[in-house]
């Protein structure tokens, strides 16, 4: 399981990287986004998977699952979360000055 | 403290109180009156230790700096650092009290040039007496730096900056390779001190670093002492005012690398390298120095190029005289030291002839505005008195009797034939060029000095080309000359007074190995009937054909040599430099940010690949592995349709729809891999994502609602698969090695020591409540943005409707 995982996580940053070279600004924002969920994914597998159960001290049971990578990711969200919504606002904004998504476009002054 | 440093430091303390002085006193009398005392007395101060040094005594003097790492000013007063050390305060005083009647009172910003001044005396003076290694590079580059700022005195023309821009660089490209041949040296020895090395010269030269040390240590000297071809700067630095020509470039600065070359002659004396590169680039700069002094127009670029072929030709001797260290005591030894003595004598007649020099063609200048000595001719009836210092100075330039620098000449012509049958490293066959280029370009030093001479006071007088009324300079500007050249003359009847007292105690410290009899030179004006007098004889003869004849070949000789500077090669190479740095940022500075990422991403997989590769680190080990579901594996291939969907959409909507559905299958996994919170947190985070996309994407180009498919790129294709291929490497190699437990069994206390059942939660808030808190700021943040970002839209919509 573990094998596949960090198989689909590779699959996954590949997607992500391609997407982030290509020069729409949307596009890049969308591979970040599947760079990110890859993250999380490769961080609950080194935790190790499908042992015992969830972290839950009322389970009457011999082992937990990981909980370390299981808090780590919850943050992970929540910061990637802020991040995406500042970053829509600020190609949002970039358009609205500039008229454009086209990354190549955006380049700034040559003599600067 | 003792008294020695008290004097030592006297120019840089009392540089401090120059301003007040301006301030307060300039109105009612020169300031220079006040900087003149500095180095007077400190000429005086050194005079008394004549006697003892003569004697053959050294005193050594240490203030403790950074005990700690042995960095201590060590000071060593022995015969070659009082030569230095008279002649820079002796010429200094002298100087300054031209300077007094140079400089206008009213017009010059005179604070700023004595506190230059004096930084220089300091930092020349501290040169000179140093024996630590790295507090005499320290004054070294003080050296530089002051005579930068001197340089550029009238800042406000091109050319002066131009000139100081360029005399530091060369002269800071030189004193850093010394730097690092210093630190070799320490290397070598673990001693700063010079005396010490010397002590010791075994260790330094069977070293691997011996060679290159030297190398770096005669860059150092060769770039200060203007040899060829680090010379370009001298002729630039004449924008300075004359004075400052006068004193740091010809009489003291350009001589500091030929007392760090006869300072390590007992170091790296002996080697044919040193040999080679120190006599023979002495030999070559004495030439090329007095051949293109002849075409200069401009009588400082003359005297410029004059002093640089001067300090050759002593350059010159200190490596024929390094051959008395190759023979050791003997016969053959004694015949070179005689060498090393003519450089000493020459280079203290360089300082006395060269600074009258400077000083009358600044009194020229000063008097009838004009430096060219086109415009000039004729000035001996109205400057008789200048006239005179001016022959005095220039003929003993030239070589001749009564003066003395026909003394010196004659012992140069001496020991260049002396070096001509010295039958070792390969002289036997090319030796005989010494001799030659000796001649020749004594020849040409003749007819320069003439044309100097003669070309300014002989001749038609023409005052209609001249912008001031010529008179005679006032006394008190002749005086420094006067003095400098009643000692030109002085020195030719009395050489020897000067020889036994100063010249002979710094022979002994640069050739410390030779016995006492050695030292003993008699210096004679008549010397017998021998080549030196054949050849002296010639340089006149020849010397005046050519100057009678100089309406025919100089000319052409000033046009056909214009392109082959060295300076066309300095100006061609700089601003090469910089095209070439300008051309290479702009190729790959390109402004867009996917070149940027292809640099960022292909580090990452070289370095990272590369080492995993290199270090043996791909090890799998699948034993610890879960088992697979047909659920797992439905949802993966699910992820990659939506990930790929997301990488092909053509349409907006699609892709963003695509990316939640990616999303929700991330919680799935959540919820398959036993983490609770996280779906629903992920479930929650990514319907307000997809929202947001949405929402944001709605207002964006109405033309383009439709993106055009994703361009194929190869180099994007290959860099995105060796990403992916490198992080799963990674992954699957560090999966298999659990080095150690980990920690969680810990957390499982959760009830115990926090009083909560959900472990997770118990993390966040209780065990690692740090993290939450600046999560919650980074939320806050974002938030904050966000607002700013969409407030200052609508406000500047606002201003543009108001418009």
């Amino acid at each position: 399981m573990e094998t596949l995982m960090v198989i689909l996580v590779g699959i996954l940053i590949s997607i992500g990287t391609y997407l982030i070279l290509s020069k729409q600004l949307l596009r890049i924002v969308l591979g970040t986004s599947i760079v990110s969920h890859a993250v999380n994914l490769l961080l609950i597998t080194s935790g190790g998977l499908k042992t015992g159960s969830a972290p839950l001290l009322g389970e009457k049971t011999a082992g937990f699952t990981d909980a370390i990578p299981q808090a780590l990711i919850l943050t992970a969200i929540v910061i990637n979360f802020a991040v995406t919504a500042l970053v829509l606002v600020l190609c949002y904004r970039a358009y609205q000055s500039f008229g454009t998504d086209d990354m190549e476009q955006l380049r700034g002054n040559e003599h600067e | 403290m003792s008294i020695f440093y008290t004097f030592m430091f006297l120019p840089i303390i009392s540089a401090i109180f120059i301003p007040l002085l301006y301030k307060y006193l300039n109105r009612l009398v020169h300031i220079g009156w006040f900087v003149s005392l500095v180095p007077l007395s400190i000429f005086i101060y050194l005079l008394q230790y004549i006697p003892d040094v003569a004697a053959g005594d050294t005193y050594k003097y240490t203030i403790s700096w950074i005990p700690s790492l042995d960095m201590n000013i060590i000071s060593y007063v022995d015969g070659l650092s009082l030569l230095f050390g008279l002649l820079i305060t002796g010429v200094g005083t002298l100087v300054i009290i031209y300077s007094i009647f140079y400089m206008s009172k009213i017009r010059e910003a005179l604070h700023n040039f004595y506190i230059y001044l004096l930084m220089f005396m300091g930092a020349m003076l501290g040169l000179v007496f140093s024996d630590h290694l790295l507090v005499l590079y320290g004054f070294w580059e003080l050296t530089s730096v002051s005579s930068f700022l001197l340089i550029s005195y009238w800042y406000e023309r091109k050319s002066s900056r131009q000139g100081a821009l360029k005399a530091l660089l060369i002269t800071v490209l030189g004193g850093f390779g010394m730097l690092a041949g210093f630190i070799m040296m320490i290397m070598m020895t673990d001693t700063y001190s010079i005396r010490e090395m010397i002590a010791n010269l075994d260790v330094i030269q069977n070293h691997t670093l011996f060679i290159p040390a030297m190398l770096c240590v005669l860059l150092g000297a060769f770039t200060k002492s203007a040899q060829f071809p680090f010379g370009i700067w001298l002729p630039d630095a004449m924008e300075a005012p004359t004075p400052v020509s006068s004193y740091l470039h010809s009489a003291t600065m350009v001589k500091a690398g030929i007392y760090l070359v006869a300072r390590m002659t007992p170091v790296f004396g002996g080697n044919s390298v040193w040999f080679w590169l120190v006599a023979g680039i002495g030999i070559i700069t004495l030439l090329y120095g007095s051949l293109t002094a002849l075409r200069q127009t401009d009588l400082k670029a003359m005297l410029a190029y004059s002093t640089i072929s001067q300090l050759g030709l002593i350059m010159c001797l200190l490596g024929i005289g390094s051959l008395a260290v190759y023979f050791g005591p003997g016969e053959s030894g004694t015949v070179f030291t005689v060498a090393t003595f003519a450089a000493l004598f020459h280079l203290f007649n360089h300082s006395t002839f060269k600074g009258t020099l400077f000083m009358v063609v600044g009194i020229i200048d000063h008097e009838t505005g004009r430096r060219d000595i086109r415009y000039l001719g004729g000035l001996m009836q109205v400057m008789p008195i200048t006239f005179t210092i001016a022959l005095i100075g220039g003929l003993s330039m030239a070589g001749l009797p009564p003066f003395n620098g026909f003394l010196s000449k004659e012992m140069f012509f001496a020991a260049v034939n002396d070096v001509s049958q010295a039958g070792i490293f390969g002289l036997s066959n090319i030796g005989i060029m010494f001799p030659i280029i000796a001649w020749v370009a004594s020849i040409f030093t003749f007819v320069y000095c003439m044309i100097f001479v003669f070309k300014t006071f002989g001749g038609q007088y023409r005052p209609e080309k001249l912008t001031r009324k010529v008179h005679e300079a006032p006394w008190g500007m002749l005086f420094s000359p006067i003095i400098l050249g009643l000692l030109v003359i002085f020195i030719f009847f009395f050489p020897n007074v000067l020889g036994k007292y100063i010249l002979t105690p710094a022979l002994t410290s640069i050739l410390p190995m030779m016995p006492i009899s050695s030292y003993d030179v008699k210096i004679s004006a008549w010397h017998g009937l021998n080549m030196e007098l054949v050849m002296t004889i010639g340089v006149i003869a020849i010397g005046i054909l050519l100057f009678k004849t100089t309406k025919r070949w100089l000319q052409a000789l000033r046009n056909h040599t214009q392109g082959l500077t060295l300076n066309h090669l300095y100006n061609e190479g700089l601003s090469g430099m910089e095209r070439f740095s300008v051309s290479l940022t702009n190729r790959y500075m390109t402004g867009s940010l996917r070149h940027y990422l292809i640099y960022i991403f292909s580090f990452f997989v070289i370095v990272l690949l590369g080492s995993l590769l290199l270090f043996h680190g791909i090890q799998f080990d699948f034993a610890s592995n879960s088992a697979i579901s047909i659920f797992d594996v439905g949802l993966v291939l699910g992820m990659i349709i939506a990930a790929l969907t997301v990488l092909f959409a053509s349409n907006r909507i699609m892709a963003i729809v695509a990316l939640g559905a990616l999303g929700y299958m991330v919680s799935m996994f959540f919820v398959i891999f036993l983490a609770p919170d996280l779906a629903l947190t992920q479930m929650v985070v990514e319907t307000v994502t997809t929202v947001l996309f949405l929402l944001c994407f709605y207002h964006l180009p109405k033309l383009k609602k439709s993106i055009e498919r994703i361009p194929f790129k190869l180099t994007n294709l290959i860099i995105s698969i060796a990403m992916g291929l490198t992080v799963t490497l990674l992954g699957l190699s560090a999966n298999g090695h659990k080095l150690f437990e980990p920690i969680t069994s810990f957390f499982e206390n959760a009830y115990e020591l926090a009083g909560a059942k959900n472990i997770v939660n118990a993390i966040l808030v209780d065990f690692r409540g740090f993290d939450t808190m600046l999560e919650i700021s980074v939320l806050a943040i974002a938030g904050l943005g966000v607002y700013i970002l969409v407030h200052q839209r609508s406000k500047r919509r606002e201003q543009r409707e108001t418009e």
